[in-house]
Formats: structure tokens, C-alpha cells, sequence
């Protein structure tokens, strides 16, 4: 199957849209990302009957194309399990950013063609195998943005499109000079491609030199401290369908990336700077945590855990054991799926309460019983209940944690197990506040429950959290090729 | 003889005079001269190089004739433009014109 | 072996239930849905008693020990490392099978019960969706065959008592109960999770059979590393071992991890009865009957284990005795009961008549969950009767509920020991037990006796007898709700004849515990004056009372006051949490890190201020720079040129 499919259809659809009247665009936004969601239900059935997916680490459905001869730059791509499921996930939240959107009067049509663009770099960035191209696709994904939280935003929205912009931007900056470095130290063979500079990794001190950029550079999209601050800003200004894919996506591409490109390309200096990727994580986790505790908007409180549940997904690539890595791409999912749900809930909420603030609402389940229902599910899902992925997830960190006896590790494991508790205070306040107690105004009895197309979003999202929570060996089974075949990367250059 | 030290002398002053015109008139029409002035100095250095250093050629000939061709053009432009920012400001001093700034 | 293939079904069909009644139960099940969850949770106390009896009188013994039957095992969730995996299983063996047995019975006694009590409630099909959720999971927790899958379930059981404490969400202390509940167990199982890291990754193994015969066996590897590895002098084993306890300790309400429990009581009476008194709250004790081989090699943490139960018993059978509200003495007394289970555990020993404190123990748990979770129905009788939690507004009940009244007695005479009933025989045993390790247990033991007697009856007297306060608003109810009083009590007289050291042993060999009729005389001495003090303090109204509380002076006060733990609790989260973290946290987020970047934003912005004076507009201003630079770069490569 051809991967390049995964970019032509969101493309065509954002073309589609282009061309039809607006009032058909949510109608053709959705029939586009529905297609791409079979789609890629397709590819992972078509990955798994290939003999190959499961023995070895070996990167299929490879297409390659020379796009600027002269640097030597390709459209290369590929997938394995890691991608794959970064692929499944966004197809998730696409379409249910789709449907959560599907009331959006303002400018509909220039909404929709950006959804679809940035999916189409988020598509782009998991399935490249050059890192060039993946670069290309990052920045696609990144200006979307911008305008989702610039014109569709809410609150002080043009301050946090500019910070996000620019945050973003900066470490755009910061991760190429990290991707010219590998570019450019090559024994006269400059190349941008993954299975080239995996199988001739660059030496110790360039390595070291450049580690830092890329790792920085990604490490600003997954909130890595003290780079955060554009994450609850932009979040909360941003509008639902963005907020989505801000905190169930883009924040998966910097994950990804630090796994992929800093760690898996760069194993020495990923094994040098270990013990400073872990100690920023347990910083991240327990501080979110605790940042998190005292916020009193909703969106704020999901995007201050986001820093938080982001964490363990460096935490788990920090500690560079398997079962860690595992569990980073799980949380990574697991955290996309939910943070994206969860933002869906706190959107159709908001949608009707007009009021983010959680001292303003209160029993809201007598009055929107399955918003509220969802609601406590995923509340539930993020402080890492069994059934749920979260759990999954942050279990396979912590082990993968504990495994290395170091015990800076075990410290700053110690640290991140101790998160569980602070995550269950302030997401059991806000469940308590907003959910629960007795109704805060008589208008809320008149509020309708969800729509057919807010309750398929809810239901679709909740399925994949409830998939993976209650039988995580699917997703182990299907990215453990891929983690074994870092690990083999990491394990050698050790010995 | 060779005066060419001479008239380079002569169109280095010149040129000096002229942008000394250049940045200390305030009369756009001034200005517009002291350009002429530098262009000047120009024309005569080329004729001098053509004449001294390369006799059996006529280039630099050709280039003062060019010159010459597109100052006059030049100078129906900017006289044009001058023309237009006196029916707009009523006055061609160029300290009028600060517009184009932050 | 094959009645083993009916296990499934125990969590099955609750599951099932749970799904069924929550995705439909309030639109197509209105009112159907009780009795829906009733009969199934009739099939299942079928299904329950008939796979222990099995399992105890028909299945094969292996020399004449209980054989584990591992019913089922599939792997979940396998980790590269050391071939750690933790797998879904289904474990049964003596302990399990008599847990099978409690939680089905008392769950369908609740679930009939609820049906008279909860009718009408607005949310009726969810609660009992809940309760089959909660039933589900406490099954999964007592069968689970793998420490991990214990922890999976156990945070199941607590989210289900979350849901159910905040039933009525519409009540602020409610909520809080609820939040407060999950917060503390939260905090102790914090604790749990990171014993069983400990335990898992140093043993290599999650799976409880595995875990208990690598550690229990001196010369294996895992033993040896986790007794030499250590932490603060103290090896890395007793560390596990005492923080799984913690976690243990967490849901099963020990001091100080007990401030949820009588909060807890703000939920609907029937799931105190299910959950804060026979069922979830005696998790902790499994978890250590479970883990009982480990912890035997262990002095250290099976001394905490002691120490914590003792203390636990006494420390609430005084505030026991001085509360008012109906359901928060018999939390405390909840409380002090799981106390005795817990230090019987402690003192006992492994196999044959030394582990008589372990028989002890879960006999005791067994027995208790039947008078206990009689004394909250017959409490939810009570409050529905005259819409009050406090005992000062009760009164002369008994004339008005006359069935309640002698189930409540019998429920009152078993808790304190009085012979012939069950709480008699298992108490006994407890003590004997501590007798024969450590005279201080047993001396706790024996004074905490007596003060069960006394707040049991002094509760009972203040109900039922005293002078009238309010004129009852319901009668007795339906059927639905004596039926389950009745069948408690009646349970209640007979359990202490099952010869317990015959099926549930530490060593899963059987056994015959030998009776000393002169070891009953002291403890029945405390418990005749403890009820006689009660019978002329609180038979009928006076002043006698009062002036005593008066005379105690500051142990009233303090005990009243639950010893001030509560406030502790919260100056820590208030002053020090809130105050010293939180905030700090939050406005370091604010001010540093949003600052260094609006900072950096605003630095560009003050710096292009200040240059943007060079750009005046001025064209021969212009020029004029466009000259000096010509002539700076002309001097300067003129310059190199030369060097």
C-alpha cells in the first residue's frame, strides 16, 4: 500500500472544500477524514499480515522519492509499529476533531481546510523516514495553528497564537541546526535519511554537540520543562477542534521525534544526557502536577496535566529500557486520545455553560447526564485508572523506570509515582466542582445533553482509551518490533 | 601628455562636490543636480580612462553616451515626482518627505 | 477440577451487569433494573457457594492440604525484562474461596435490601450498577493471582467506592466524603504501587504462587538480593513488605490512614454495609493473609503489622465510644474490628497450631462481615425510619421496630463477644493468639474488648431503650428489608460453630484448634462489664452520662474530637501542601517561566524601540550612513590588505 495515500486524502479533501460552498464543507471534512480513518484501519491490517511486521524491526510500505537532488533530500517514507499507532491516533482525533466542530459557523470553510492541512503534516511527519521532509511536515503542522487560535480562538488569543507561534518556531530553530548537524557530519555522504545515519551513527562528540538542539527542540512540542509555557495558553485560548489536535497530536509529534530522531539516531548522546532528560521529566511531572492543583479553568487544568502526563513520555525515553520506550508510545496514545477527548468534553461543556471556570459550575450530571458521564471517564482515564490506557501507560513507565537500578533513577521515579496522587486531588476537585455537588444555577436544567455528532466523537475516542485499557497487549504486540529495534540501537553502542 | 592624473583630480572633486550637495541641500532640485554632478564626474573619468589607457577602443565612449541618455531620463522622472510632491506638500524641501519612517 | 471452568462467571456476570444496567438502565431498565441485579447477584452467591464448597469439601486434597487451583491465566501485558509480564488470573485456595463466599452472600443481602431502601431514588438503576461494579471488582481482587492484578482490582474498588460514597452528588458533603475516600487510599497506594515494584522487578515475577516461593525460600536468588540491597539500613524486602502494608493499611482504615472511613458514611447505608464493613474495608487484611508466607519471614514488618492493628483497635473503640452519630460508631467500630484482624495476623505463625493467629484472623474477618454489615442495615432501617443519623434524636425504638430491634441485638451481642454467638469464637481465637506471642497485644486486646461492649450497647440502649425523642416517620418497610436482617442474624448466631482451623489455614493444611474454657473467662468478664456499665449509663435517661464524659475531662474532649487527627490532616494539605507547594508551583509557572518568555518578548520589543530612531526617514540621513559604511568597509579591507 502506498503510505503516500495517507497525505493525497486530506489534501484533496482541504481541495474539495476549497471548491464546494461552505455549507458543505463540514459535510466533506468529515467524509475526508472518515476515508482516511478506514484507511488507515486498512494499513493496519495490511502491517499485520505482513510476515515481516512482527519479526523485525523493519520499516515497511517503503516509498522513495528524490525531491531535491542537489542536497540529496527525499520523500522517503515508511512505517513500523511506533508509526503506525501514531498514524491510528491521529486518524482518531482528526475525526473526532472533525465531528466535535461540526457546529462551527465562523469562516467554516477556512476551519475545515486548515484541519485538513494540519492533519495532512501530521500524517507527513509520522510516516517520513527523511528527516528533512520530516522537518517539512512539522513546520505544516505548526502554522495551522497559529490561525485555529488566532481567528477561532478564544479569551487573549492573539497572545497565545503569537507565543505559541513563536515558541514553536524557536525550537523549530533550535531542532534544525540538531538536523543539519547529523546532515552535515557524514564523511562527505550528507544525508537526510533515518536508515542512513541509523546505520552510520554520527560520532561521540558530534553527537553530543548536536543532541541537545534536537532534543530541545522536540522536547518544546511535548512541554518539556522549563519550555512549557505555551502549552496552557494556547490551549485554553485555543478553539475546541484545536485544542484537540494541539494536545492530542502536536504534542505527540515532539514525543515521537525525541524518541525517533534524538534518541534513535543519536544513542551515545542519548545515553550521556540520560540522567538530564530524566530529572527534567520527574521536574515536569510533579510540577505540572502541582501547577495543576491550583489552576481553576478547566482548559488550564488539562493543559498544566498535559505538561504532567506529558512527562512520562520523556520519562520513559529517558530511561532508556524497553519496557520504557513501550510505555512512552503508549502514553503517548493513551495521553493523545484522552487529553483529546477530555478537551471535546470541556469544549461541549463550555459550549453550554459559557463559563470555564470550575467554581461556576456544580452538578451538572443532573443536568447533561452523558457529557457529564463521559466527563468522569475520562477524568477517570487521566488519573491512570485501571481499565483505562492511562494506567496501562504510566505502569509501564514506572516499570521500565524502576528496571534501571541507578538511583537517580529510582529517585526520580519515586518522584513521578508520587504525581498518581496529586493527579488524583486536582482532577477529583474539578470532577467534584464541576460535576458533582449541588446544581449551581437554574438555567443549567434547561441545557440540552449532547448531539448525535458530539456523542459519535465522545464514544469514538473513549473506545480507543477503553481498547488499549483493557487489552494493552494489542498495542504492545504491535510497537514491540520497533522498540526492540531501538533498544538493539541503544544496547550496542553501550557495550 | 598625460593629464590623466590631473583630470582625475578634477572629476574626484567633482564627485565630492556633489555628494556633498547631495547630503547637505534640502532643495529636491538641488539634490537633483548634485546627482547630475556626481554622474559628471563619472562621464569624465570614463572618457579620460578610454582616452589614456585603452586608445584603441571606444567603450568608454559608449558608456558616457549611455549615461548621459539615462540621467536625462532619470531627470524627467524625478522632475516629474518633485512636480507631484509639491502639488502634495507645497514646498520641495526634502525635510518634508519624512514620512517613510517606523 | 472441572467445577474450576464456573470461576470465570463469578466476574463475568457482574461485569456483564454493570454493563448492562449503566448503558441502558436509565432509559429501557427504570425499574426493572433492581431486581435485575438482584437475581444476578442470586446466581452468583449460587455460583460463589457452590465453587467453595466445592473447592473445601469435594475437591482432592494434596497431603491433606488445600491444594491453589489457578483456574486461569492469560497474559496481558508482558514487559522485556527478566520475562516480567503481568498476566489475568484466576487463583482459588482457602482464602479466596471463603472471600467468595462473603462478598456474594452479603452483596445479595445488600442488593435485596437496597430494593425496599433505594426505591424511588431518581438514580435507582445506576446504583445498582454500581453495586455490580463494586461486586465485580472486589471478586476480581480476592481472585486475582497476581500482585499486580490485585492492584488493578484494588483501584477498581476504590473508584466503585468513590462512585457509590458520592451517590447522592448533589449533597456537597458527599462529594467531599467521596473525594476524601479516594485521595487517602490514593496516598497509601502510592505506597502499595511502589512495594510492588520492588517486589516484582527484584523477584522477576508479579504472579503471587511464584512470588511467595521464591521469597519464602532462603537460598533463591531474589531472596538473597532483596535481603542485601538495602535502604536506609533497613533491606530492600522489609521496605517492600511495609510499603505494600501501607497500602494495605489505606484501605482497610488503620491509624492513621482511617480519616476517610467515617466520612465515607455520607454514602447510601446499604454500601456501608457492603463496602465499609464487610467487604472492601477487610482488603488489607487479605492483602497480608495473601502475602502472610512473605511477610512471616519478616519480623520487621509483620511487628508493624501488629503494632498498627493493636493501636488501630484501641485508638477507635475510645472515640468509638463517644460519638453520636449512628454510623460513624459503627465505622469506628469497623475500624477497630479490622484492628483485631490485623494484629492477629501479626502475632501468629506460620503452619500447624503456630499459625492459629492467621486462622484466627480471617475467621474473625468472616464472621464480622455478617454482624456488621447486619448493624449498618439495621442502622439504614433505623435512619429511614426516622430520617436522622443521630442518636439523640433516637429513642424507645423498639416498641416501632421490633424486628430491627432483636437483629440489632443479636448483631450487638456477636460484635462484643458474647458466647454462644460468632463474634465469640473468632475474638477468642484472636486472642488466644495474641496471648501466646505477646502479653501487650493481648492486654490491648482484652481492655478493647471491653469497650466494644460498651459503645455497642451503650449505642443499642440509646437507640432502643432511653426515652422517646422523635415519633417514627416509617414503619419497618417492605419485606425487602427484614428479609435481609433476618437471614444476617441468623447467620450471625451459627457462624462460630464452622470449625474454621479445618479450611482456612496458613499453610492450607487443616487443623484442630483446642478450646480452653478458662482462657473465656477474662475477656467475658470485660465484656459483662462493659455491657453493665452501658446498661447504667444509658438504659434510661439521666445525668450519669454526662457527668462521667465531665469527669474524663480531656480524654473525652480529645476522643470526641477523634484526637485532632482530622485537623492534622488538613493544616498538612492546607498549610503545607496547598500553601508551600502548590501556590509556589503555580506562581513559578507564572512568574518564571511565562515571565522568561514574555520577558524574552518584551526585551525584543524594548530593544527594537530603541533602534528604530535610526530609521527617521530622512533620505539624506541615509545616505549619509550608506557613505560611512562604504568608507568603514574601504578602510577596513584596504587594512587586511595590507597585513
Amino acid at each position: 500500500m502506498n503510505l503516500l495515500l495517507l497525505l493525497l486524502i486530506p489534501a484533496l479533501t482541504g481541495l474539495a472544500i476549497g471548491f464546494f460552498p461552505a455549507k458543505q464543507s463540514r459535510l466533506l471534512a468529515l467524509t475526508g477524514s472518515g476515508i482516511q480513518f478506514g484507511l488507515c484501519l486498512f494499513l493496519l491490517n495490511n502491517f499485520l499480515q505482513q510476515p515481516d511486521a512482527t519479526l523485525s524491526g523493519a520499516l515497511l510500505f517503503q516509498n522513495d522519492f528524490v525531491w531535491y537532488r542537489a542536497l540529496n533530500i527525499h520523500l522517503h517514507t515508511g512505517i513500523d509499529g511506533i508509526s503506525l499507532s501514531m498514524v491510528l491516533l491521529t486518524a482518531f482525533v482528526v475525526l473526532a476533531g472533525v465531528l466535535v466542530s461540526w457546529n462551527i459557523q465562523k469562516m467554516s470553510k477556512e476551519f475545515f481546510i486548515l484541519l485538513m492541512l494540519l492533519s495532512a503534516g501530521a500524517y507527513g511527519f509520522f510516516i517520513s523516514l527523511d528527516l528533512f521532509a520530516m522537518f517539512f511536515f512539522l513546520e505544516i503542522a505548526v502554522i495551522p495553528k497559529f490561525l485555529l487560535i488566532g481567528i477561532w480562538g478564544s479569551g487573549k488569543k492573539e497572545y497565545s497564537a503569537t507565543k505559541l507561534a513563536l515558541m514553536l518556531m524557536g525550537a523549530s530553530a533550535l531542532l534544525f541546526v540538531g538536523l543539519l548537524g547529523l546532515y552535515m557530519n557524514q564523511n562527505g555522504a550528507e544525508s537526510f535519511s533515518m536508515i542512513a545515519l541509523a546505520a552510520n551513527p554520527a560520532p561521540l562528540a558530534v553527537q553530543k554537540f548536536f543532541f541537545p538542539f534536537a532534543f530541545i527542540g522536540f522536547g518544546v512540542f511535548t512541554a518539556l520543562f522549563p519550555f512549557h509555557t505555551w502549552v496552557p495558553d494556547g490551549h485554553s485560548s485555543a478553539p475546541t477542534a484545536g485544542s484537540m489536535f494541539l494536545a492530542g497530536i502536536s504534542m505527540k509529534l515532539g514525543g515521537y521525534g525525541c524518541l525517533r530522531v534524538a534518541t534513535y539516531l543519536m544513542p551515545d548522546a542519548a545515553h550521556y544526557y540520560a540522567p538530564w532528560i530524566i530529572l527534567l521529566a520527574a521536574i515536569a511531572i510533579l510540577y505540572g502536577a502541582f501547577a495543576t492543583m491550583m489552576q481553576t479553568d478547566l482548559k488550564y487544568i488539562n493543559a498544566f496535566s498535559s505538561v504532567s502526563h506529558c512527562g512520562f513520555v520523556l520519562l520513559g525515553i529517558g530511561v532508556l529500557t524497553k519496557t520504557g520506550i513501550a510505555g512512552a508510545v503508549i502514553q503517548m496514545v493513551s495521553h493523545g486520545l484522552m487529553t483529546a477527548l477530555f478537551f471535546a468534553m470541556i469544549g461541549m461543556v463550555y459550549e453550554r455553560t459559557h463559563t470555564r471556570d470550575i467554581s461556576k459550575m456544580g452538578g451538572l450530571l443532573k443536568a447533561i447526564p452523558f457529557i457529564s458521564t463521559l466527563f468522569v471517564m475520562v477524568a477517570l482515564c487521566s488519573l491512570g485508572l485501571p481499565g483505562f490506557s492511562g494506567f496501562v501507560a504510566e505502569m509501564m513507565v514506572f516499570i521500565g523506570a524502576w528496571e534501571n537500578t541507578n538511583t537517580l533513577y529510582r529517585i526520580a521515579t519515586l518522584a513521578a509515582t508520587a504525581s498518581i496522587v496529586v493527579t488524583a486531588v486536582y482532577i477529583l476537585n474539578a470532577v467534584g466542582k464541576v460535576i458533582m455537588g449541588p446544581v449551581k444555577k437554574e438555567s443549567f436544567m434547561q441545557l440540552k445533553d449532547a448531539a448525535w455528532y458530539e456523542r459519535s466523537a465522545a464514544l469514538l475516542l473513549i473506545a480507543g482509551i477503553l481498547l488499549i485499557g483493557l487489552a494493552p497487549f494489542l498495542i504492545t504486540n504491535l510497537i514491540e518490533p520497533g522498540t526492540q529495534s531501538i533498544m538493539d540501537k541503544i544496547t550496542i553502542i553501550t557495550k | 601628455m598625460n593629464y590623466l592624473q590631473e583630470i582625475l583630480v578634477i572629476s574626484t572633486a567633482l564627485f565630492f562636490i556633489g555628494i556633498y550637495g547631495l547630503l547637505t541641500r534640502r532643495n529636491i532640485i538641488a539634490i537633483l543636480m548634485s546627482v547630475e554632478l556626481m554622474l559628471n564626474s563619472v562621464n569624465i573619468n570614463f572618457v579620460a580612462f578610454n582616452k589614456y589607457l585603452f586608445p584603441n577602443s571606444l567603450d568608454g565612449i559608449f558608456f558616457t553616451i549611455f549615461i548621459i541618455t539615462i540621467a536625462a531620463a532619470e531627470e524627467a522622472i524625478a522632475i516629474a515626482i518633485v512636480i507631484n510632491l509639491y502639488r502634495n506638500h507645497n514646498s520641495v524641501d526634502i525635510e518634508s518627505t519624512t514620512l517613510l519612517k517606523f | 477440577m472441572n467445577y474450576a471452568q464456573y470461576i470465570p462467571l463469578l466476574l463475568v456476570l457482574p461485569l456483564l451487569s454493570f454493563a448492562v444496567l449503566g448503558i441502558w438502565g436509565r432509559k429501557h431498565l427504570k425499574n426493572t433494573s433492581g431486581i435485575l441485579g438482584t437475581l444476578v447477584l442470586l446466581l452468583l452467591s449460587i455460583v460463589a457457594v457452590s465453587v467453595a464448597g466445592h473447592y473445601f469439601f469435594v475437591a482432592e486434597k494434596l497431603n491433606d492440604g488445600y491444594q491453589s487451583i489457578l483456574a486461569l491465566n492469560i497474559p496481558w501485558l508482558t514487559f522485556g525484562y527478566k520475562n516480567l509480564s503481568i498476566d489475568m488470573g484466576l487463583l482459588l485456595d482457602p482464602i479466596s474461596a471463603m472471600m467468595l463466599v462473603v462478598i456474594t452472600v452479603v452483596s445479595l443481602m445488600v442488593h435485596v435490601f437496597s430494593l425496599g431502601y433505594m426505591k424511588g431514588e431518581e438514580r435507582y438503576p445506576t446504583y445498582f450498577a454500581f453495586l455490580s461494579l463494586f461486586t465485580f471488582s472486589m471478586l476480581g481482587l480476592v481472585l486475582s493471582a497476581n500482585i499486580f492484578q490485585m492492584y488493578i482490582f484494588w483501584e477498581l474498588v476504590g473508584v466503585s467506592s468513590y462512585l457509590l460514597i458520592g451517590f447522592y452528588f448533589t449533597k456537597p458533603t458527599a462529594v467531599a466524603a467521596a473525594k476524601k475516600a479516594f485521595i487517602v487510599t490514593r496516598f497509601a497506594d502510592l505506597g502499595f504501587l511502589i512495594g510492588i515494584l520492588m517486589l516484582g522487578i527484584q523477584a522477576g515475577t508479579f504472579d503471587f504462587l511464584t512470588l511467595i516461593e521464591r521469597l519464602t525460600n532462603p537460598e533463591s536468588e531474589a531472596f538473597i538480593s532483596m535481603q542485601a540491597a538495602g535502604f536506609l539500613g533497613i533491606s530492600a524486602i522489609t521496605w517492600a513488605l511495609c510499603l505494600v502494608f501501607v497500602g494495605g493499611a489505606g484501605k482497610s482504615a488503620m491509624f492513621p490512614l482511617h480519616i476517610w472511613l467515617p466520612d465515607a458514611m455520607e454514602g447510601p447505608t446499604p454500601v456501608s454495609a457492603l463496602i465499609h464493613a464487610a467487604t472492601m474495608v477487610v482488603a488489607g487484611v487479605f492483602l497480608v493473609a495473601r502475602l502472610f508466607p512473605i511477610f512471616h519471614f519478616n519480623p520487621t514488618a509483620l511487628n508493624l503489622v501488629t503494632w498498627t492493628g493493636a493501636l488501630s483497635a484501641l485508638f477507635a473503640a475510645i472515640i468509638a465510644c463517644t460519638q453520636t452519630d449512628i454510623k460513624r460508631v459503627l465505622a469506628y467500630s469497623t475500624m477497630s474490628q479490622i484492628g483485631y484482624m490485623m494484629f492477629a495476623l501479626g502475632v501468629s505463625g506460620y503452619g500447624g497450631e503456630a499459625g492459629l493467629g492467621y486462622t484466627a484472623s480471617l475467621f474473625h474477618l468472616f464472621t464480622h462481615a455478617f454482624f456488621k454489615s447486619l448493624l449498618f442495615l439495621g442502622a439504614g432501617v433505623i435512619i429511614h425510619a426516622i430520617h436522622s443519623n443521630d442518636v439523640k434524636d433516637m429513642g424507645g425504638l423498639r416498641h416501632a421496630l421490633p424486628v430491627t430491634h432483636i437483629c440489632f441485638l443479636i448483631a450487638c451481642l456477636a460484635i462484643a463477644g458474647v458466647p454462644p454467638l460468632s463474634g465469640f469464637f473468632s475474638k477468642e481465637e484472636i486472642l488466644l493468639a495474641a496471648w501466646q506471642d505477646n502479653p501487650a497485644i493481648y492486654a490491648i486486646g482484652l481492655f478493647t474488648a471491653g469497650l466494644t461492649a460498651f459503645y455497642m450497647f451503650r449505642l443499642y440502649f440509646l437507640i432502643f431503650w432511653n426515652k422517646p425523642n422523635t415519633k417514627p416517620i416509617h414503619k419497618e418497610g417492605s419485606l425487602w428489608m427484614k428479609l435481609p436482617l433476618i437471614f444476617l442474624a441468623a447467620v450471625s448466631i451459627v457462624a462460630g460453630f464452622i470449625p474454621f482451623s479445618q479450611l482456612v489455614t496458613s499453610d492450607q493444611k487443616p487443623f484442630w484448634s483446642s478450646f480452653h474454657l478458662l482462657f473465656s473467662i477474662a475477656p467475658l468478664a470485660m465484656v459483662i462489664l462493659g455491657i453493665f456499665m452501658a446498661y447504667r449509663l444509658f438504659k434510661t435517661p439521666g445525668e450519669k452520662a454526662a457527668a462521667l464524659a465531665l469527669r474524663m475531662g480531656r480524654l473525652y474532649q480529645a476522643a470526641s474530637h477523634k484526637f485532632y487527627v482530622d485537623e492534622v490532616y488538613l493544616f498538612v494539605t492546607r498549610n503545607i501542601i496547598y500553601k508551600m507547594i502548590g501556590k509556589p508551583a503555580a506562581r513559578f509557572d507564572k512568574q518564571i517561566v511565562d515571565g522568561g518568555v514574555n520577558g524574552l518578548g518584551n526585551g525584543t520589543r524594548v530593544f527594537s524601540e530603541k533602534i528604530k530612531g535610526l530609521q527617521n526617514g530622512r533620505i539624506q540621513w541615509y545616505l549619509l550612513v550608506f557613505l560611512g559604511g562604504i568608507l568603514l568597509l574601504s578602510i577596513v579591507f584596504i587594512g587586511i590588505n595590507k597585513i
